[in-house]
């Protein structure tokens, strides 16, 4: 064996150890969700299902109220997902397209936004919401978080390589800015629009500080906030909790197949960062 | 030389619209982050509960946090647990970023398989890893008795509990920053690699002096995010070992958190430890700052 082909065969052998090891957690829950009560904590375990049963999943449902999780889960990810869009892609094609008074800094102050994260501000946003009436409604869990630097600077940058001439020919012909922004504009950003969708979907899916601060009542848990109380109580119920878990990567799992792409791209032009 | 997009028809809708486009996301960014970041300091400086009017009191709720021994021993928890992430999340996601751009086949479904971790949230990671090194029942335990060891305590031991936080820290985040490294990789022109191998060097030297020195723009992005995402470390925490056993992974977040929502509410105080997080963490990315000069190519 040469050494060209040895360094390919070592590379194969490191790489699909490394893979093992990655998928293993979420595969090892994925299995244990199908077994029965008593199997997933037999010693020693088995490694695949003895009989493959969908109690754990029924429980969690019927009993767990986490139908109701998911539900509220979905609202707030989808709505916010929306807003996040929406607004975020003004604020970014301002920001490529316009030399208005104070641009800069305004740019400035939204990007700086990133190095103050909600956990070292928890207390005054907490009154914040409060004052706004959003305390433990989904409306604080929708607003506050749906403007995004990383959105801003994501859109701005794909604004930036629109040719300006488009506005103006558009302008010669008499097009209103509006019109400029959601007949030709909008059209044309759908990549990168669809991009911070992905995003903004998977970071409310899976966000559990701003529930944590903003929810008190039960009902309106979302799936992170639900998982984490049952994860933190003394006797854990594990069969249901395990099952929730999986169900719970569901959603962000079919986004990932069907826009891996996107994913990947999005992340590789602008560092995604929630 | 460069027109003035707007000669001569500035009109008032141009001139306004810019402004309408921003609104909304200057409000929030104003009520939701800037107006509370003052509201902090000015709560730092009250003994205040949340409910009373705020009694203002100086500086004494600092002077409090400098004498708060459990404050500072979260707080050494917390620079133990990202002094020794930090290495790992910088060291293997690049490694793994290089493995990814070379030929190889199933490129896709290995990406694919690092990256998606990264997608799971915070709670499933703890939960997942609360399960497998579980005490009695975990597989991990099962795999050290397979291979004669005995079980291992790992979530009611400060340290091994430490060590499994870290652990499951590094599998959550791995895939993301591997991607950023990839992104990275991919801007270095393949032709400087291969008149390096034309003069002779080994794929080794290449790595140390083609790649590392040019890849120091993404070296350093990651640095200064995983850092600051390592130290708010709270939620995968929570769900793993919920600080315990006994304060032993309790990092800062978690504390301020308590402060503030459990028991005494003593949200003026815990104003007065967040500005304290608050200046410790930006002290560190000025620093990184400066010691890599922005992280530009030397």
């Amino acid at each position: 064996m040469n050494m060209k082909t040895r360094t390919t065969w070592l590379t194969y052998v490191v790489t699909i150890i490394l893979a093992l090891l990655f998928i293993f957690p979420i595969f090892w829950i994925t299995l244990s969700s199908f077994k029965s009560g008593s199997e997933m904590f037999r010693y020693p375990p088995t490694f695949f299902p003895e009989k493959f049963t969908l109690d754990n999943y029924r429980i969690a449902f019927e009993k767990g109220n986490f139908g109701r999780y998911f539900w509220n889960s979905t609202v707030v990810a989808v709505l916010s997902t929306i807003l996040t869009v929406i607004i975020n892609t003004m604020a970014g094609y301002a920001f490529a397209k316009y030399d208005f008074k104070g641009s800069k800094a305004l740019f400035i102050f939204f990007i700086s936004t990133l190095m103050l994260p909600l956990e070292v501000l928890m207390i005054p946003i907490f009154h914040v919401v409060k004052f706004f009436g959003m305390y433990n409604s989904f409306a604080g869990l929708i607003i506050p978080p749906a403007a995004t630097p990383t959105g801003v600077f994501l859109l701005r940058q794909y604004f930036l390589t629109v040719p300006t001439e488009l506005m103006e020919s558009a302008r010669v012909d008499g097009a209103s800015e509006t019109r400029i922004f959601f007949h030709i504009m909008l059209p044309i950003a759908k990549p990168a629009m669809s991009v911070l969708a992905i995003f903004s979907f998977m970071w409310r899916w899976n966000d559990f500080m701003w529930p944590l601060l903003v929810i008190r009542d039960v009902d309106k848990y979302t799936v992170q906030l639900a998982l984490a109380n049952f994860s933190g109580q003394y006797s854990v119920d594990w069969n249901s909790l395990i099952a929730m878990s999986v169900v719970s990567v569901i959603p962000v799992l079919i986004i990932f197949l069907l826009f891996q792409k996107q994913f990947v791209q999005g992340m590789v032009t602008s560092g995604m960062k929630d | 030389m460069k027109r003035k997009k707007n000669r001569g028809v500035t009109s008032l809708e141009m001139k306004l619209f810019p402004y309408f486009l921003i609104l909304p996301n200057l409000f929030i960014f104003t009520a939701f982050i800037a107006v509370p970041a003052l509201f902090g300091a000015y709560f730092s400086l009250h003994n205040w509960s949340g409910i009373n009017e705020p009694v203002f009191i100086g500086l004494q709720n600092y002077v409090r946090a400098f004498h708060d021994m459990k404050f500072w021993r979260s707080f050494g928890k917390t620079l133990i647990y990202v002094g020794i992430s930090l290495p790992f999340i910088m060291g293997i996601p690049l490694f793994l970023a290089n493995l990814m751009i070379k030929e190889i086949r199933a490129k896709g479904m290995f990406r694919a398989i690092f990256y998606w971790p990264s997608m799971v949230s915070y709670i499933i990671a703890g939960i997942s890893f609360k399960f497998m090194f579980g005490d009695n029942t975990g597989i991990i335990n099962f795999l050290l008795d397979l291979f004669g060891k005995s079980k291992i305590g790992w979530l009611t031991q400060g340290r091994t509990a430490m060590f499994v936080v870290i652990l499951a820290t590094i599998w959550a985040r791995t895939g993301f920053y591997m991607v950023t490294y990839i992104s990275g990789l991919q801007s270095i022109p393949v032709s400087y690699y291969e008149a390096a191998e034309v003069d002779g060097a080994t794929p080794l030297q290449g790595f140390f002096k083609i790649t590392l020195p040019l890849l120091k723009p993404t070296t350093f992005l990651v640095l200064i995010l995983s850092f600051i995402d390592l130290f708010k470390a709270y939620g995968l925490v929570l769900a793993l070992t919920g600080g315990g056993p006994g304060t032993a992974t309790k990092f800062v977040v978690q504390y301020i958190y308590e402060a503030a929502f459990d028991g005494k509410r003593e949200m003026g105080y815990a104003s007065a430890l967040s500005m304290i997080l608050l200046v410790v963490m930006a002290v560190f990315t000025l620093l990184q700052f400066k010691v890599n000069k922005g992280g530009e190519i030397e």
